[in-house]
């Protein structure tokens, strides 16, 4: 028993938690003083919502191979089907985060059943083609507003939940990720068919991948539509999946801290370049271009930050150090 | 008692008959060969066995139980697991990971348990590491275990391919070409760890092979191969003396001058 209460009071563990209570506090005291103003606490909230998104996709493009750009479809289906619970049905809002994230979910069983067999170029249209589908269906509906959207939409969406489910987001996908489960998943990523005759059931993986990232899409359409008080189908068009799509190959596909940096990084360059409307995409643009020649893996490849591994880094650092100057000493 | 038998299998791609009739049987702790000139076949049949493809004509059963139409997960539960002629490992991951995936059959716990981080998840992951940790002892690798496989020199990625097959608890073990770009020395040390392996892990082995002294040396019986179709099959001494497969190897004029 002591055993296994080592492994949940890790150091690593421990300063983590500590770490995610303190930002938590002072965020929040931050904004109740005022002295986070709107502008701010607006793009804090992006992020935690590109986060969640950029993670989401992580384990369906990253982990497990399967290129999908229709994320945003997903991040639709939570944010109209969150905004009808709240506003037209009256229900609470943990009620309408719940039943958008289940309802995302399973539009990615839906759409993941016959499109995972296919592979590469073929899946990624396949996806996108799910992505526009959602977007025109929400645009003909009159009963959500059509192309004029959803307005009125109460502003639940606050600092402790949007910060709680980023943390969740992040934690119950990278408990999973770093499972047999979620092993299971990589090896289809690393070679299908080493993976099949192994005894995986890849299609299993492959659909429970598209699943947990299509729910996770979905909480972080609801928090969004719960902030803005108005969502319309444009939000979520090709631009959208594009967006989130470069958060993840930027980070590294494969790699969570690489979404979550990538995810961080973008949204505030893109809140800095909102003053100069014109020459932000031709910044961003090149700015990906250049990450994409010097490290076309991105910035972390499939690796992971973390304490240990930052631990073992610099103990190598010095460790080397040593070596060369034993080496200089024989020379 | 037979563990594995092969009646009347054949698989056409288009015109071209990749197998045709082929009968095998295998009994519980064999070690037999299966070989014959490049192009005869012999990967199909593997190709076949596990599930890759599926058979155009015949039956393929694993103890009475018939594997045709079971996806290839499916058959490697149900205990048939392979290695390939052109390496397929995990590159990517480390050397521990390639194992604990082969293990993911065998796992104890649950998405939910893994996502909770529940005790079971502890116990289930603790669990696969000590037995992927005795089978990467057993290949000598275990110095290796935080190395990407694809990192490992050739011989070594060959030998981490046989150790993931073994981690599926197979009851036959299909190697296609283990001993592939090795040298006479390695080659020794593969044919004594074959045999060892077959013991320990009381395993029936079908290997394809075109080294010729691994395949004379160690199996007990050769199924030969030629154009998809078995041309003979007997002990190694039967098979070095059939004009057949003098044959199929050499050209006919060189068997009349043998013969």
């Amino acid at each position: 028993m002591t055993e296994m209460l080592k492994q949940y009071f890790k150091m690593s563990n421990i300063l983590v938690t500590v770490a995610i209570l303190v930002l938590f506090v002072l965020v929040n005291v931050g904004i109740e003083t005022g002295y986070i103003d709107d502008y701010y606490k607006l793009n804090l909230f992006l992020i935690c919502i590109n986060i969640i998104l950029a993670v989401s996709l992580n384990i369906i493009n990253g982990m497990t191979g399967q290129f999908s750009i229709g994320h945003a479809g997903f991040m639709a289906i939570g944010a109209y089907g969150s905004a009808i619970m709240t506003l037209k049905l009256g229900y609470p809002f943990a009620v309408g985060i719940i039943v958008g994230a289940v309802a995302a979910a399973l539009c990615g069983i839906l759409v993941g059943l016959p499109t995972l067999r296919l592979k590469g170029d073929y899946l990624a249209i396949a996806t996108l083609g799910f992505g526009e589908i959602i977007r025109v269906v929400i645009l003909n509906i009159d009963y959500v507003g059509g192309a004029a959207g959803l307005n009125g939409i109460s502003q639940y969406t606050d600092w402790p939940w949007i910060f709680s489910l980023t943390v969740i987001t992040v934690l119950v996908i990278k408990n999973f990720m770093t499972s047999t489960h979620g092993r299971a998943c990589i090896s289809i990523r690393e070679n299908e068919i080493a993976a099949e005759t192994m005894g995986i059931d890849i299609t299993r993986y492959k659909v429970i991948a598209f699943t947990m990232g299509a729910f996770f899409a979905g909480v972080a359409g609801a928090l969004h539509a719960h902030y803005f008080y108005t969502i319309q189908p444009t939000t979520f068009g090709f631009l959208k999946s594009f967006d989130i799509l470069v958060y993840v190959v930027l980070g590294g596909l494969g790699s969570m801290t690489g979404s979550v940096i990538a995810a961080t990084g973008l949204t505030i360059l893109s809140a800095y370049l909102q003053d100069y409307a014109e020459l932000r995409m031709v910044i961003y643009s090149l700015l990906l271009i250049v990450v994409m020649l010097v490290r076309p893996q991105g910035l972390l490849g499939t690796a992971e930050l973390s304490f240990d591994g930052i631990r073992r880094f610099f103990a190598r650092q010095t460790g080397k150090g040593r070596g060369a100057g034993n080496d200089s000493a024989v020379g | 008692m037979i563990l594995l038998s092969v009646n009347h299998l054949s698989k056409t791609f288009g015109g071209l008959k990749a197998v045709s009739d082929v009968n095998m049987e295998l009994k519980i702790g064999e070690l037999v060969g299966l070989i014959g000139p490049n192009g005869a076949g012999k990967t199909t049949v593997f190709n076949l066995l596990t599930g890759v493809y599926t058979p155009t004509e015949g039956d393929i059963a694993l103890r009475r139980e018939t594997l045709v139409g079971l996806k290839p997960w499916q058959i490697n539960q149900k205990g048939i697991a392979r290695t390939f002629q052109n390496i397929r490992l995990f590159s990517n991951l480390t050397v521990m990971d390639n194992v604990k995936i082969a293990y993911h059959q065998h796992r104890s716990y649950g998405m939910l348990s893994a996502i909770l981080r529940l005790p079971g998840f502890y116990r289930g992951e603790e669990e696969m590491v000590k037995k992927a940790e005795d089978l990467l002892e057993i290949f000598k690798l275990s110095h290796k275990k935080h190395e990407l496989a694809k990192n490992l020199p050739y011989g070594e990625q060959r030998r981490l391919e046989i150790a993931r097959a073994l981690a599926a608890q197979p009851q036959l073990l299909l190697l296609d070409e283990p001993a592939a770009g090795m040298n006479p020395q390695e080659t020794a040390e593969l044919m004594e760890m074959i045999r060892w392996v077959r013991k320990h892990f009381n395993l029936t082995i079908l290997l394809i092979e075109h080294d010729m002294s691994l395949v004379m040396g160690i199996c007990e019986r050769i199924y030969v191969l030629d154009y998809g179709q078995i041309i003979a099959q007997g002990t190694p001494d039967e098979i070095k003396s059939n004009p057949k497969v003098i044959e199929a190897y050499l050209g006919e004029d060189v068997s009349h001058a043998v013969s």
